[in-house]
């Protein structure tokens, strides 16, 4: 790369991170759709600038909390996609051994606090843990993601509240895609909707677009600082679409094609790229940052098809920690 | 391992037939039920169907071959994670898979006293029975079984269509009966088991909600208390976790706490226990969670009829009813009386098999396993009888125990897990009242004590299974 600006250097960056997310969730499809994955994927397709943008501004010993789509989050911190593939097709050697599966991966060694399968649930975590930064007095930041689905969730309310009233360092991240599961979230929700309930507790933030990740990274910049800082807690809307079902089981019949394809010329990773070309990246780097991206996705799905099995008495293990007491 | 398909017999009497056909090739994806080959005699064809989910790895016999042996292997199916290298070129290597059994499982089944003991059991004296409570609860009233009028048309349905039918049925008898939940409406229901309610009754009456189970729980249970007859849907009661504040604190106990004012008419139903693949949070059994709980009456259907008949007992009723519901039993299809109101008792168990040897306990996705244990115990000389709870508060105590006096031995079998679990309070209940015709302890089959793991084969070793209740039907047995 020669003569671009640090931005665009930085940008480029991001993008290849973007490319991995994106190659990871399609290959995470095909695996299910050919059975070797199983349960259900949520597929983060379309708002991989979100996790890539908040993400970049943390350090690995901050903390992340997820949700049910939460492979792009967990990549994003610095997860290995080889690993969490292995997980997805539950082999001994995945990310948690095998036993967590889509929904439950955690990377305790990068901040990953977990995905989790209850709406709203990480966000009780993420506050807890900066209850648990503020106690230790240690220099982090915990974020938390969660979909516009949650916003109707009361442990987000406590959440909110908890935050405030103990001014924890913790960014509330809502990735407002449109729908809660399969349901439209504005028709089933009262009044302004997220940014109002959250400025109800006293938190107030920036809203983005979403597909626009030179907007999601200033505004985490920006929140970030701010909370470092001693700011107290702040909430990030990123407004988005995710191109696939809710997940791989859901024919996704409520939404039009029209709309579908509307959004899809809002992508991030092409608006990301056309940002680049525009500031003298050449195509040819893009190009090769795409290709590795795939190279190393067909190399974790290929590992994964034939990585062991756990063995049976995985089964038994790591029901309680037989450790000394701490 | 990958699993041996066996050329099938037509007759008992059949000893070698053609392989016609192969409906699946080498490499095709099948599930259990699928039909993968025809076979034929003389006499008649017959379609082969696999037996486990998996990929039809190999051909060993190729279609067009006559005179094959009842028995010989003719494929191979591979199970999830397995690959063709699996398998070696002459297929030999390849048998049922060894059952693993947990520790505990062997345990159990060594700690079966010797039959010496026996004697002894019988000739002890009668411990003093205990002394009644002061005032002891009502036992609860409970309807007989209606009677299925001879020639009445049996109609094949689904699980999924008797709950609807049921709910449909109830909705149009009495309007203040009303249905919520996530995707209950526009999307008709996550499991598709509130399909064609919102065309018939309108948004009023089926009604979508946020993702708040807490919440809409809690509006139920206001709902109920001020006059109308609500059905919530849990999409899964995984996520009734949220709500089982409201669930116990307000639902079960509102009469109670209200001296007797305030009833509480309200059905919590949704898919319950170990469903495929979806891992820990997503695949447990909630039987023994609710069925602790006094002010609540709990429900686990098995069969289609079961679930139409109780579920509508259970929306007339007065009282708050857990309706525990099966995800993999939804799409299983059974007889249903073709009645115009199908109402059957709370509290109630239904002996599915008759038998005389043992007795087996179960509900719900246990009877799955109960009932294909008994089938291959009938081969090896052993009759057992099977009852089906169907409810399981208020448990039908009676049931068990005029069968247990019968067979003089029980296995209990259940998804969710041994410690507090349904087949103990089981095994307790036989042991105060049937105690002197125990031929054998009681020994339990259930899912096994650590949470629900993702992969495959752990997934498999974590459920119960049939081989378990053979070898524990065998075991009190003392064969």
């Amino acid at each position: 790369m020669s003569r671009v600006s640090n931005q665009a250097a930085r940008v480029l960056g991001m993008l290849r991170t973007m490319h991995v997310i994106r190659e990871f969730e399609e290959a995470a499809g095909r695996a299910w759709h050919a059975g070797h994955v199983r349960g259900s994927v949520h597929q983060y397709v379309g708002q991989e600038a979100i996790a890539v943008g908040v993400c970049a501004n943390l350090r690995p010993t901050d903390y992340i909390s997820s949700n049910h789509r939460g492979h792009g989050h967990s990549i994003a911190k610095g997860a290995d996609p080889v690993g969490m593939m292995k997980e997805l097709f539950g082999r001994a050697d995945g990310t948690c051994g095998g036993k967590g599966g889509s929904m439950h991966i955690a990377d305790f060694s990068i901040g990953m606090l977990g995905a989790n399968g209850v709406v709203a649930d990480g966000a009780t975590i993420a506050v807890g843990a900066a209850q648990a930064i503020k106690i230790l007095r240690q220099d982090r930041v915990a974020v938390t993601f969660f979909g516009d689905g949650a916003i109707n969730r009361g442990p987000l309310m406590e959440s909110f509240n908890w935050a405030k009233i103990y001014n924890l360092p913790v960014l509330f991240v809502c990735e407002h895609n449109g729908y809660a599961a399969t349901t439209r979230t504005a028709d089933v929700t009262a009044g302004e909707g997220f940014v109002a309930r959250a400025r109800s507790f006293g938190i107030d933030g920036e809203s983005v677009d979403g597909n626009d990740l030179l907007a999601v990274d200033a505004a985490a910049e920006r929140l970030i600082a701010r909370i470092r800082a001693g700011g107290g807690p702040a909430y990030l809307f990123a407004t988005t679409y995710r191109h696939h079902p809710h997940n791989t089981r859901d024919t996704g019949n409520y939404r039009t094609q029209d709309e579908i394809d509307r959004w899809k010329q809002k992508d991030p990773i092409a608006r990301t790229t056309a940002w680049l070309l525009s500031q003298g990246v050449a195509q040819e780097e893009i190009t090769s940052i795409e290709n590795e991206a795939r190279a190393l996705i067909e190399r974790a799905f290929e590992a994964a098809l034939v990585a062991p099995l756990p063995s049976p008495s995985a089964a038994y293990t790591d029901v309680q920690d037989v450790g000394a007491p701490q | 391992m990958p699993i041996e398909v066996l050329m099938p017999a037509l007759s008992p009497t059949m000893e070698k037939g053609n392989l016609a056909k192969w409906i699946k090739k080498e490499g095709e994806r099948v599930k259990a039920g699928d039909v993968i080959a025809e076979i034929e005699t003389d006499k008649a064809t017959m379609e082969v169907e696999a037996v486990e989910e998996g990929t039809l790895g190999k051909i060993l016999v190729p279609e067009g071959t006559e005179d094959v042996a009842v028995n010989t292997p003719i494929a191979m199916i591979l199970a999830e994670g397995e690959d063709a290298a699996a398998l070696k070129s002459n297929g030999k290597s390849a048998h049922a898979p060894a059952q693993s059994q947990p520790a505990e499982q062997q345990k159990a089944a060594e700690s079966a006293p010797p039959a010496a003991q026996e004697s002894a059991a019988k000739t002890a004296r009668v411990p003093a029975a205990p002394k009644p409570a002061e005032a002891a609860p009502p036992e609860p009233q409970v309807q007989p079984e209606p009677e299925v009028p001879a020639g009445t048309e049996m109609v094949t349905m689904t699980v999924r269509e008797a709950l609807r039918d049921a709910m449909a049925e109830e909705m149009r008898r009495d309007d203040r009966v009303f249905i919520m939940g996530e995707e209950v409406g526009e999307y008709q229901g996550a499991y598709k088991v509130t399909q064609g309610l919102l065309q018939e009754f309108g948004p009023k009456r089926v009604v979508d909600t946020p993702i708040t189970e807490h919440g809409f729980a809690g509006l139920g249970v206001g709902a109920a208390m001020a006059g109308l007859r609500p059905i919530v849907e849990f999409m899964t009661w995984n996520f009734a976790m949220q709500a089982i504040d409201h669930i116990i604190n307000s639902a079960a106990k509102t009469l109670y706490m209200s001296g007797g004012q305030m009833q509480c008419p309200i059905v919590f139903r949704g898919p319950n226990g170990p469903a495929a693949r979806v891992a820990a949070q997503h695949s447990q059994d909630y039987s023994a969670w609710y069925s602790h709980i006094p002010g609540l009456k709990v429900i686990a259907p098995y069969t289609a009829a079961d679930a139409k008949g109780l579920l509508k007992a259970a929306i007339r009723d007065p009282n708050p009813i857990v309706f525990l519901e099966n995800e993999i039993l939804y799409g299983h299809s059974f007889p249903v009386p073709k009645l115009d109101d199908y109402v059957l008792p709370i509290g109630k168990a239904r002996i599915a098999r008759p038998g005389k040897d043992v007795t087996l306990v179960a509900w719900s996705m246990g009877m799955t396993y109960a009932l294909k244990a008994a089938e291959e115990l009938a081969k090896e000389d052993i009759d057992a009888e099977v009852i089906d709870l169907r409810t399981l508060r208020p448990m039908d105590t009676e049931t068990i125990i005029a069968s247990v006096k019968k067979t003089g031995r029980a296995v209990t079998v259940e998804e969710g897990w041994q410690q507090s679990g349904v087949g103990a309070e089981i095994a307790a209940r036989i042991m105060e009242r049937a105690f002197d015709w125990l031929d054998a302890p009681v020994l339990r089959v259930s899912g096994k004590d650590v949470p629900m793991p993702y992969a495959a084969n752990l997934e498999k070793l974590a459920l119960p299974s049939v081989a378990e209740v053979i070898e524990a039907v065998k075991a009190v047995c003392y064969r």
